[in-house]
């Protein structure tokens, strides 16, 4: 659904990341952890009303409230999507973008997920003595 | 002219709505798995606000954060989903409330 807001935003390569990476990636290891861990029912939450959600839900609902107060009180007034939108979606102008203003936080995120890769195969190694 | 006549303001609406479930489902639910996916909303919902902006602003700064942001979501649900599985190898529960551990 919000690769499809991408696309009607112009923004054809965030979009095809979007649907790679959450229906490839995040997806498919969330159900294979939820295989994994071969879990039962959901204990059912017998205390469903307590302070907890209570508390959870009066905060949700008075951020989303504090939300619409700013956007409708100030509304943006944009209607039409910026003439270049059609240009700066592209694969091109995101990979130009990538390597030359981009080059260091690219690098940078490349770190991380090596990181993030050797620290979860740690993590979910069998400890075997 | 680009044929979308859709204002700013609705994917702004649109991103605050899912940030909120996304707060609401980190803050009442128990079940590590799913205060993971509810993160994951919220990250998206970000998301969706800078390509708004984006878009209508002419600038493409807005997508390259989504794209880092994006790798930082999948760094992420690695490692929480390692640390997930390790602790249920060790304590068998994946509910927040009963990992205690480093409670003094």
């Amino acid at each position: 659904m919000l690769s499809g807001l991408y696309l009607t935003l112009e923004a054809q390569f965030v979009a095809a990341v979007q649907v790679l990476v959450y229906a490839g990636a995040i997806m498919v290891l969330v159900i294979f952890v939820i295989m994994l861990l071969n879990l039962g029912r959901e204990k059912h939450l017998t205390e469903s009303i307590n302070l907890r959600s209570v508390l959870g839900t009066i905060i949700g609902v008075v951020f989303a409230v504090q939300v619409v107060i700013v956007l409708l009180g100030r509304p943006t007034e944009r209607l039409q999507l910026a003439p270049n939108a059609i240009m700066i979606g592209t694969t091109e102008s995101i990979g130009t973008s990538l390597f030359t203003t981009y080059l260091f936080p690219f690098e940078a995120i490349s770190l991380l997920l090596l990181a993030a890769l050797i620290g979860s195969v740690i993590l979910a190694k069998r400890h075997v003595q | 002219m680009l044929p979308t006549s859709i204002p700013l303001d609705w994917y702004l609406i649109l991103s605050a709505v899912l940030f909120v479930i996304g707060v609401i489902g980190v803050v009442t639910r128990r079940n590590a798995i799913i205060i993971f996916m509810s993160i994951e909303l919220m990250l998206n919902a970000v998301n969706l606000t800078m390509v708004a902006f984006s878009s209508y602003n002419g600038d493409i700064a807005g997508q390259m954060f989504v794209f880092f942001i994006m790798a930082v979501a999948a760094a992420e649900a690695a490692v929480g989903l390692a640390i997930v599985l390790s602790l249920f190898r060790n304590k068998q529960t994946v509910y927040v409330d009963e990992v205690n551990v480093m409670k003094w």
